[in-house]
């Protein structure tokens, strides 16, 4: 007689431990392999973009700051990149490196959380607290700054809003050297370890085409050797004072996508070197801004490298104070889009791995 | 004890058999309580934290307040659960973790039951267990706990087969089934961890994807499964999940102290400390290996733990067998 089997379907979220927030994942699986998986994304959604059309300049960056919270900096950037374009704005010397100082620390702080919470997410619970450590001293440095630790709302139209306080450039410079020696304890740790190689080579492999077809930024499009980086290929800022690589993977698998990221931190650490050498003495932090901030009418697109990608601001302007419409390109959303077809044909402990990899904030996909 | 066994049933015996059981009970639960406790502290020491401090001097009453808040917990049955199964499940997974222990030796003079096939009864006892664990994934009716249970089931009955394999290695050597005729052959000798060190190895992995701990803890895989086949039991019952499972650390680290560590043998002579404390000192270590494999490893996948077992495991035990039967033969002609 045979035995009858039936496909189950499997609700994984949204209140499931590694799924990274509020993220729903319906998989229809065979026993313990997948055969359909479908997200179901919305259940953070706060509607900034139409928000923003409320709000003054100024007050939306906070709201940027809730998009990817791990790396609160890079977003407020975004934000006023597009603006300062628009406006056309010259912004000082000593307030551009305190930028590039804090999205830079910014980006090794949030490489560390996907770091610590991927390798939580195969089962190893020690590499999580040990970049919690870490990354306490880059929030540490960033709270000097700003005066927080995760939701920043730090930069401004035209600048920064806080100077750096005294000897705190001291205190990045002593932590590049730290940082490098840490990198290599986690090597030591985690990326020879026989295990967590056999979990991630070969794992969800996608390559080149099918990356930039499904509009992949970042780390997971460099992991499948594309060498694009918006601070390299379309610099903004100071970036092209740095001399920094651009870390790539060669089969696109998880591995690779593991180890981009991992010398992309390096590589934060190398222009965080560079940044505190170059560092003005004195100087403005911010430029002459109007008290209420109206750029000309007007439609721009910028677009930076945060830790997830691309983001990307579309900005229409109308001359008035607050902007007529505000467009988010959020890499996360994006970056997800290829997930069902990864998923397909793996296994339920596939499912952390591989999400864990694409390293979504769900504050950024949901918006 | 074992002669108690042999006397014609009379009431005397029968209590004396009974408060024997449940002094045996509170020595099991105090170790199982300090075991967390100790857990905890060495995790939270690897891992940059202090680990329980809070309750009690240096946080040692932490786990007994757990324990105490697992007890008056409701004890919740979800509506479509098998409730009969539901029920009885955890029982079925504790009482041969717990009847185990009655062939350990803990010294010349410590044991419950001196029994002529003490490793097999290890053995066919501690595959009792899985009927619990499949009957508490199958009877929550819970869709992670299914899958919890089927990969429990999977992973015990491969890695029974090379757990008992690796046996065969030291009862070939011993000529005896017996833990404490297991002992009395090292304490002549050399402990079999020199002769037998790939049935040691082997026993280790094997025994650590028996207790279903990391890197072999998929059936209960958080960030795949939530909890896996306990995800669904609340209160004691839960309570009597985590407790066979500590149980069987417990039993595990001692089967494997009086196997292969020479049980309470003393080495380099030092045979003015008593063989109690040998016996703990060596099952201690044990206990911390595995503590320390936790903090350690990630997990492995299914896929990838049940080729290992029959690919790996299977093999190398069968070759270890074979070339110590080799030995004794070549040892016993010349």
């Amino acid at each position: 007689m045979a035995v009858r089997t039936e496909e189950m379907l499997l609700n994984v979220g949204p209140q499931h431990p590694s799924t990274h927030g509020v993220f729903r994942l319906v998989v229809k699986v065979d026993g313990e392999r997948i055969t359909e998986a479908i997200p179901v994304v919305g259940y953070l959604h706060r509607g900034t973009e139409k928000l923003a059309e409320d709000l003054t300049y100024t007050q939306i960056i906070p709201y940027t700051d809730r998009l990817d919270y791990l790396s609160s900096m890079t977003n407020n950037y975004a934000l006023v990149q597009a603006v300062e374009t628009l406006m056309d704005l010259e912004i000082p010397e000593r307030a551009e490196y305190l930028r590039v100082l804090a999205m830079e620390l910014n980006r090794v702080a949030s490489h560390l959380v996907w770091w610590g919470t991927n390798l939580l997410d195969l089962g190893a619970i020690s590499p999580f607290l040990f970049a919690f450590r870490d990354r306490e001293f880059i929030v540490n440095m960033l709270n000097e700054l700003s005066g927080a630790r995760l939701t920043f709302n730090y930069m401004r139209v035209g600048g920064v809003k806080w100077d750096a306080p005294e000897g705190w450039i001291k205190k990045v410079e002593e932590f590049v050297p730290y940082m490098r020696e840490k990198l290599k304890d986690y090597h030591t740790l985690v990326t020879g370890n026989e295990i967590f190689l056999a979990r991630v080579k070969n794992l969800a492999i996608y390559d080149d085409k099918e990356a930039i077809a499904y509009g992949m930024t970042g780390p997971v499009l460099r992991g499948s050797n594309v060498k694009f980086d918006v601070r390299k290929n379309q610099p903004y800022s100071i970036y092209d004072r740095f001399e920094f690589d651009i870390p790539v993977g060669e089969t696109g698998d998880v591995y690779d996508r593991y180890m981009v990221r991992m010398n992309e931190m390096e590589q934060s650490l190398r222009i965080i070197e560079q940044a505190v050498a170059q560092f003005p003495e004195e100087g403005e932090i911010i430029a002459k801004v109007p008290k209420v901030i109206r750029p000309p009418e007007g439609e721009v697109y910028t677009r930076m490298e945060s830790s997830k990608g691309e983001l990307g601001v579309h900005l229409v302007s109308k001359k008035k104070d607050k902007p007529y419409r505000l467009k988010l390109r959020r890499p996360s959303f994006v970056n997800l889009q290829l997930l069902p077809k990864l998923l397909v044909g793996r296994t339920m402990a596939d499912i952390p791995a591989v999400l864990g990899a694409i390293d979504i904030v769900l504050g950024e996909v949901d918006a | 004890m074992a002669e108690l066994l042999s006397q014609p049933f009379s009431w005397l015996n029968l209590i004396i058999m009974v408060s024997a059981g449940v002094v045996v009970l509170g020595v099991v639960l105090v170790f199982v309580m300090y075991a967390i406790y100790f857990e905890r502290k060495v995790i939270g020491w690897m891992q940059l934290r202090n680990g329980p401090n809070r309750v009690g001097p240096w946080g040692l009453f932490q786990t007994v307040a757990d324990v105490l808040k697992l007890m008056i917990k409701e004890d919740i049955v979800p509506a479509k659960a098998d409730r009969f199964l539901f029920l009885i499940a955890p029982i079925i997974a504790y009482t041969p973790a717990f009847a185990i222990i009655a062939v350990i030796p803990f010294s010349e003079n410590v044991f419950f039951a001196d029994v002529n096939v003490g490793i097999l009864y290890y053995g066919a006892l501690s595959s009792i267990s899985i009927t619990g664990i499949l009957l508490g994934g199958w009877a929550s009716n819970n869709k992670y706990a299914i899958m919890g249970g089927m990969r429990s089931v999977a992973q015990m009955v491969s890695y029974e087969v090379p757990l008992i394999m690796s046996f065969l290695g030291v009862v070939l050597l011993t000529g005896s089934l017996n833990m404490k005729d297991i002992v009395a052959a090292q304490q002549d000798g050399m402990w079999f961890i020199i002769p037998q060190f790939l049935g040691f190895v082997i026993f280790l992995i094997a025994g650590n994807a028996e207790l279903n701990r990391t890197p072999f803890d998929l059936p209960e895989a958080e960030n795949e499964l939530v909890a896996g086949y306990f995800v669904e039991y609340s209160g004691f019952r839960f309570a009597f999940f985590m407790l066979s499972e500590y149980v069987y650390i417990f039993a595990l680290s001692s089967v494997m102290t009086v196997m292969f560590l020479g049980g309470w043998d003393a080495p380099f002579g030092l045979t003015f400390i008593p063989g109690g404390v040998w016996f703990a000192l060596k099952f201690l270590l044990l206990v911390f290996y595995l503590f320390w494999a936790r903090a350690t490893f990630p997990r492995v996948k299914t896929q990838q733990l049940m080729g290992f077992a029959w690919k790996v495991l299977i093999p190398l035990a069968l070759f270890n067998v074979m070339i110590t039967a080799l030995f004794k033969t070549i040892s016993q002609a010349g």
